[in-house]
């Protein structure tokens, strides 16, 4: 990586601010835009409020010698607090002002863009494991999967007339851990957890930690590509549910678009239809691209869901409650046996 | 804790699990479960602590609670005997290819239950997606190991060395009339062999009989089918004319045998994107199929008899 300044994209969200931080830490220096100030702490790294939807950061980008783009703006999930609308504004016109921006500057060498496993959509049809040339062939209709399958074809766009430019193009699985907010850390907090009932999606994660080292990796060396980054290994919602310690109640799947419609009429925020979809099918990818390329996640699914588990409270069928009633009960079946009653 | 109440509790627990115990092995289910393994079972489950592989086949599930299942049906309901299981190889992987009948899928799984009896594997199933679009029915195939059939999944799994089975003739082997019982519909594109050449794995031909007479379908209702969004809507002796009882499959005898396996590994490279070749082994897999059918078949006679 050469000296010139890091634009870092969506700062005030939990994992730009993360990556802005971890990468001013090493003396480079970043550059962080969001519409909104962060909430997070982006160390030593310098805020600057702009929309990236506007031209204004086709000025930034040319004014501070930009040499890096790490696009993490992208809303890939529900519960960011933007409607569809807002959303879609700033992926698609965000992305398309931002590469412009990229396109047009001389300094820019590297593009990196955060995407996401939305881009492979969810269904039954869904293979096991999606590798990365799989996303077209199972392409997502409508929603956030559509609008990052988009961006990608901008980023492309990008390679194709700007050679000279390395870009990367990351595909994210959902992030859990720990402290990280979510949509789906929300929902599996509940005391009792809705699922679509007579379904058991396999799930797969990407610890947030894992995530900025990802970044960081393709940022520091040129690793031109998409690349999927998850845990290698998947978890079932039932397994999942088991761990947390969480019963569950099933909910027929005819229903949802009803209970959907209301919640979000209600104000409760709730996942979108593709979300439900990825929890009712499930999906995972293929990483061994990424693992070829030089990056071994630290945490595998297993264990960040354990990290994720020990924050929270234990719920009413928390392993050691379980073991507790198992034995008292098979106690009870004992030691009442006929025969052998006391 | 030793109030009368919870004492009479505990007798009636232990009645209860001990009847249910007692009907399964009635029915030939021999589910060799104590009272203490059934706490760590339920321990096991009820906590997460349990492995899954990636295509969601949950090993655990399977040998304790589905595997006494199939074998009684296979074993006990089915009388089901295997013919040539010496041929199976006992490890790498190898793809089995057999035919498809009886308006539902038992045939895949009496072969898995039969596969494991002889030899010991577990062959991996490939299903259509409307298998996975179903609420529990997904749940449940992918449980015991089953993934979408589709080349990708087929190919990891046979990279892992997986046995795989596939059944080539889709809905049109299960959902054909009873007229038309053992006679071998057509396979597809052989998709199943590209993948196979492909991977460089051997082919089984396996034949089953018995499977055509388990629900026998004297005619089909097309317009229920499409309402229901089925392939389609069978009408036999029992169903559904006798309700949930016509579920219960009728108790044919069954014969399976493994042919000769087809190595793939000496055809040149690149032959798995030649049709002439593919389209070539995918015929000899056909008729070695058909040619053991029309054989079991008269091994066997008649379906029902009582006598064996």
């Amino acid at each position: 990586m050469s000296d010139a300044a890091v634009l870092v994209t969506g700062v005030a969200r939990e994992l730009g601010a993360a990556f802005a931080r971890d990468l001013a830490a090493t003396g480079a220096e970043v550059i962080g835009v969001d519409r909104t100030p962060p909430r997070h702490d982006i160390g030593l790294a310098r805020f600057v409020r702009t929309d990236i939807t506007s031209p204004a950061i086709t000025r930034l980008v040319r004014d501070t010698a930009v040499g890096t783009v790490v696009h993490l703006g992208l809303v890939s999930a529900s519960g960011t607090g933007h409607s569809r609308t807002a959303a879609k504004e700033i992926n698609i016109v965000g992305a398309m002002q931002l590469f412009a921006a990229c396109q047009q500057s001389p300094t820019v060498r590297k593009l990196v863009l955060q995407s996401s496993i939305n881009v492979y959509g969810a269904s039954p049809q869904g293979p096991a494991r999606f590798t990365e040339d799989m996303s077209s062939r199972h392409q997502p209709g409508s929603g956030l999967g559509k609008d990052a399958v988009e961006v990608e074809t901008y980023a492309r766009g990008l390679a194709r007339r700007r050679p000279d430019c390395v870009v990367t193009t990351l595909r994210l699985a959902n992030l859990l851990g720990a402290g990280h907010q979510s949509q789906i850390a929300r929902w599996l907090s509940l005391p009792v957890v809705p699922r679509v009932l007579g379904f058991d999606a396999r799930l797969q994660f990407l610890h947030p930690e894992d995530a900025v080292a990802a970044l960081r990796l393709v940022t520091e060396r040129d690793i031109p590509g998409t690349f999927n980054v998850a845990a290698a290994d998947i978890v079932t919602l039932s397994q999942m549910v088991g761990l947390l310690g969480r019963p569950t109640v099933g909910v027929a799947a005819p229903t949802l678009p009803l209970l959907l419609g209301t919640l979000r009429r209600l104000g409760i925020t709730g996942f979108t239809r593709d979300e439900i979809a990825a929890l009712t099918h499930g999906r995972a990818m293929d990483v061994s691209r990424f693992a070829d390329a030089g990056f071994t996640p630290q945490w595998s699914t297993a264990d960040l869901v354990a990290d994720f588990a020990a924050e929270l409270d234990p719920g009413p069928l928390h392993p050691d409650r379980v073991r507790d009633g198992v034995e008292r009960l098979s106690g009870l079946v004992h030691g009442f046996a006929p025969g052998r009653r006391p | 804790m030793t109030g009368p109440d919870t004492s009479r509790l505990g007798e009636r627990g232990q009645a209860f699990v001990a009847q249910l115990l007692e009907l399964g092995r009635h029915l030939g289910a021999q589910w060799s479960m104590g009272l203490d393994q059934l706490g760590d079972y339920a321990r096991d489950r009820l906590s997460g602590d349990y492995p899954v592989d990636e295509f969601g086949h949950d090993p655990e599930f399977t040998e304790t609670v589905w595997l006494p299942v199939a074998r009684a049906l296979a074993l006990n309901w089915f009388r089901c005997e295997t013919r040539g299981s010496e041929r199976l190889p006992a490890d790498g992987p190898v793809m089995l290819v057999a035919n498809h009948a009886g308006s539902l899928p038992l045939d895949g799984l009496v072969l898995q239950a039969m596969v494991r009896e002889e030899i010991g594997r577990w062959p991996r199933m490939l299903g259509a997606d409307l298998v996975f679009r179903t609420p529990f029915v997904g749940t449940f195939a992918r449980r015991i190991g089953t993934t979408l059939a589709c080349q990708p999944d087929a190919a990891r799994l046979l990279a892992a060395g997986n046995m795989v089975s596939v059944f080539p003739e889709g809905f049109k082997g299960l959902g054909k009339r009873y007229a038309h019982r053992y006679k071998l519909q057509r396979f597809g594109r052989g998709g199943f062999v590209a993948t196979a050449i492909a991977a460089g794995v051997p082919i089984v031909p396996v034949s089953i009989v018995g499977s055509e007479e388990i629900y026998p379908n004297l005619a089909d209702v097309p317009f229920l089918a499409r309402a229901l969004g089925l392939p389609y809507f069978p009408l036999t002796p029992t169903f559904p004319w006798l309700g949930p009882l016509g579920a219960v499959p009728l108790p044919s005898k069954w014969l399976i045998g493994f042919g000769t396996p087809i190595r793939t590994d000496q055809l040149e490279p690149g032959a798995a994107e030649d049709p002439m070749t593919v389209f070539g082994v995918t015929d000899q897999v056909r008729e070695s199929i058909q040619h053991s059918l029309y054989a079991l078949l008269a091994e066997r006679g008649p379906a029902f008899r009582t006598d064996r």
